[in-house]
């Protein structure tokens, strides 16, 4: 009940960031370089063209105006055409958003897996092998641009090695598409009993997850480590100790949920960047995700994708917070009795 | 002065990481000033005949496509990406450490707006972001410093908020007010050069950040134009070649983006560890 309380004012809280968002995006939009309606009507239109174009824009209106028209649009899932694909935007997106999420959620996976461990591990055993091989992870990850990584990859293990495909999207040419259940491709494949089409699929998924994966393990496994170091020299732990408890209860049960609060705080943050860094691995490994479209479409001066993948980020990142918000109330009981 | 200067002696030998860092440092702002002359050949100079060449005693780091010499073109490089990097950087220091300062100090109506404009930007994957204001604001390098700037802006308006807001009440300006100084004197003489320490860490832990978002930025295509220098675009121009095996046209732009940032990041930690040991992790 309390979560749900909880829940709830997170949600309330969440909607100023969104407004702040929405806001943002409109001037973005108005910020279009040159004038717009001449933009959309193409070189060779007449002034009569052209001011018809402006009237169906709504550029004749004054801005607050607008803006009422902008929220319009954005309610009934109206975010313009692109002149690339001939497609309403929100369609597009629709369709190349699994690839993104598989991307993103795939690297993420990665990276907590091994950063958690590697993180635990170094504040339990400092000066040890282990906490210097996290310190050069931690210095690496955070220096190495990640479009960087990803190429270093392609070339060791495609070139060089040959073990995995070449890096051009989420499919090679011989393989087909599941039929769209969840739209990652290799929980597809699973659902459909197509071992060889998963197999595929992952192995093509590998390389850019591993990317996003080392580019996210840093701040982790940094945060992990200091934040157990912190919660391991607290009393309690001392007391647990004295009090003879099994040391792996004290490790799992009493300091690593303790020392997790800030690294659920720091997931956000790293999400941010994840989502950002995508753009980049997408160009990379010619994934056919949001980034690259909205890429595709900026290169070409077609605004509309450019923006809807703005906002689309934004939303995706507004919500982000607002679930490591409720799961940090499942962690630590402290938030839900505030609340 | 000279304790400063005696911890700071301290702390290098102790921490010869930072030492190292700091001498990549004068060397890169080196390369900056001078780089241009230093190259063996015309960074823009393509030479068809003697393209894609691997390293070799001529061509110390190969050439690219069009057989321009990769290693005068990484050096020339330098100056322009720190320049981007630089000044962005510069320019979110200004303004953030106004707007916050003003936030923290005086409170109400500023602090309710500075705070609000910085988590508004905070609710955008700040990439995203940039790319987005590069795009609304129109393709060129200006603007990818004023995207850079926007994005960063926040953590140095929070930062100097928190600083100004636990000294207000200090004694040293209740001292100052009755010794008839105004806000706006109190504020920047008296309150500001102390928060100064803690932002100048986060300055230089930011530098590395802000050339790895220019330099990504230009890999997607924005900001800097094809022909100039610049690691970012060399990187993406190499890309290409990765797959059938030419790897030295994209690895040497990408390790000396890779040092530059590395020798940020170490500088912040070292700079840290000299003005606040506590916060060590």
């Amino acid at each position: 009940m309390a979560l749900l309380r909880l829940a709830g004012r997170r949600l309330a809280l969440a909607v100023p960031g969104l407004l702040g968002v929405i806001v943002v995006t409109f001037l973005l939009n108005r910020a279009l370089p040159g004038d717009p309606a001449a933009f959309f009507a193409g070189p060779a239109a007449t002034r009569q063209a052209i001011e018809e174009i402006r009237a169906r824009l709504g550029l004749d209106k004054s801005v607050p105006e607008q803006f009422v028209y902008y929220v319009r649009d954005l309610a009934r899932g109206d975010l313009g055409t692109s002149l690339t694909t001939g497609q309403p935007v929100l369609r597009d997106l629709a369709t190349r958003l699994p690839a993104s999420l598989e991307l993103t959620l795939a690297g993420l996976t990665l990276a907590v897996t091994v950063a958690l461990p590697l993180g635990v591990l170094s504040a339990t055993r400092p000066g040890s092998w282990v906490d210097h091989l996290a310190r050069v992870v931690t210095t690496a990850g955070v220096s190495l641009p990640i479009f960087f990584t990803g190429l270093l990859l392609v070339y060791v293990f495609y070139f060089l090695l040959g073990w995995a495909p070449a890096p051009l999207g989420r499919l090679d040419a011989f393989s087909t598409a599941p039929r769209q259940v969840t739209g990652f491709f290799v929980v597809d494949a699973v659902l459909a009993h197509d071992g060889a089409l998963a197999w595929a699929a992952l192995r093509q998924l590998a390389l850019p997850a591993v990317t996003l994966g080392l580019f996210a393990m840093a701040p982790i496994a940094r945060m992990t480590r200091a934040s157990m170091l912190g919660v391991l020299g607290s009393e309690f732990i001392r007391t647990a100790r004295a009090a003879g408890l099994a040391p792996r209860t004290v490790l799992v049960t009493y300091a690593l949920r303790n020392a997790l609060l800030p690294v659920i705080t720091l997931l956000g943050m790293v999400f941010s960047f994840l989502l950002g860094a995508n753009v980049l691995v997408e160009k990379v490994f010619a994934w056919p995700g949001v980034g690259s479209y909205a890429l595709e479409a900026l290169i070409a001066s077609d605004y509309a994708p450019v923006q809807g993948f703005v906002l689309l980020m934004a939303t995706l990142y507004v919500f982000l917070n607002l679930t490591i918000d409720i799961v940090y109330g499942l962690v630590d009981p402290r938030v839900r009795i505030e609340a | 002065m000279s304790a400063l200067l005696r911890h700071g002696r301290y702390v290098l030998g102790e921490n010869p990481v930072t030492a190292v860092a700091f001498g990549l440092f004068v060397v890169l702002i080196l390369l900056a000033l001078v780089g241009p002359s230093l190259a063996p050949h015309d960074p823009l100079a393509s030479d068809t005949a003697r393209k894609l060449e691997p390293p070799s005693a001529r061509y110390w780091f190969g050439t690219d496509q069009v057989g321009r010499d990769i290693l005068s073109r990484v050096l020339v490089a330098t100056r322009l990406d720190l320049a981007i990097s630089l000044s962005a950087v510069t320019l979110s220091f200004v303004v953030g450490s106004v707007l916050g300062a003003s936030a923290g100090f005086f409170g109400g109506w500023t602090d309710r707006i500075v705070t609000r404009v910085t988590d508004t930007i905070m609710a955008f994957p700040l990439f995203v972001l940039a790319m987005g204001i590069v795009a609304a604001l129109g393709n060129t390098l200006a603007n990818i410093v004023y995207a850079t700037a926007i994005i960063n802006l926040p953590f140095y308006a929070r930062m100097a908020r928190a600083e100004v807001n636990v000294r207000r009440e200090a004694g040293f300006v209740e001292a100052a007010r009755l010794s008839g100084n105004g806000s706006a004197r109190i504020l920047a003489v008296h309150v500001f050069p102390n928060c100064l320490p803690p932002m100048m860490v986060q300055a230089s832990l930011n530098l590395g950040w802000a050339i790895l978002n220019a330099a990504g930025l230009s890999f997607i295509g924005l900001g800097v134009r094809p022909p100039t220098p610049e690691w970012g675009i060399m990187v993406a121009e190499g890309a290409a070649f990765i797959v059938s095996g030419e790897w030295w046209i994209a690895l040497f732009p990408g390790l000396a983006l890779m040092l530059a940032v590395f020798c940020f990041n170490l500088l912040g930690d070292g700079l840290r560890d000299l003005i606040d040991p506590r916060r060590r992790t």
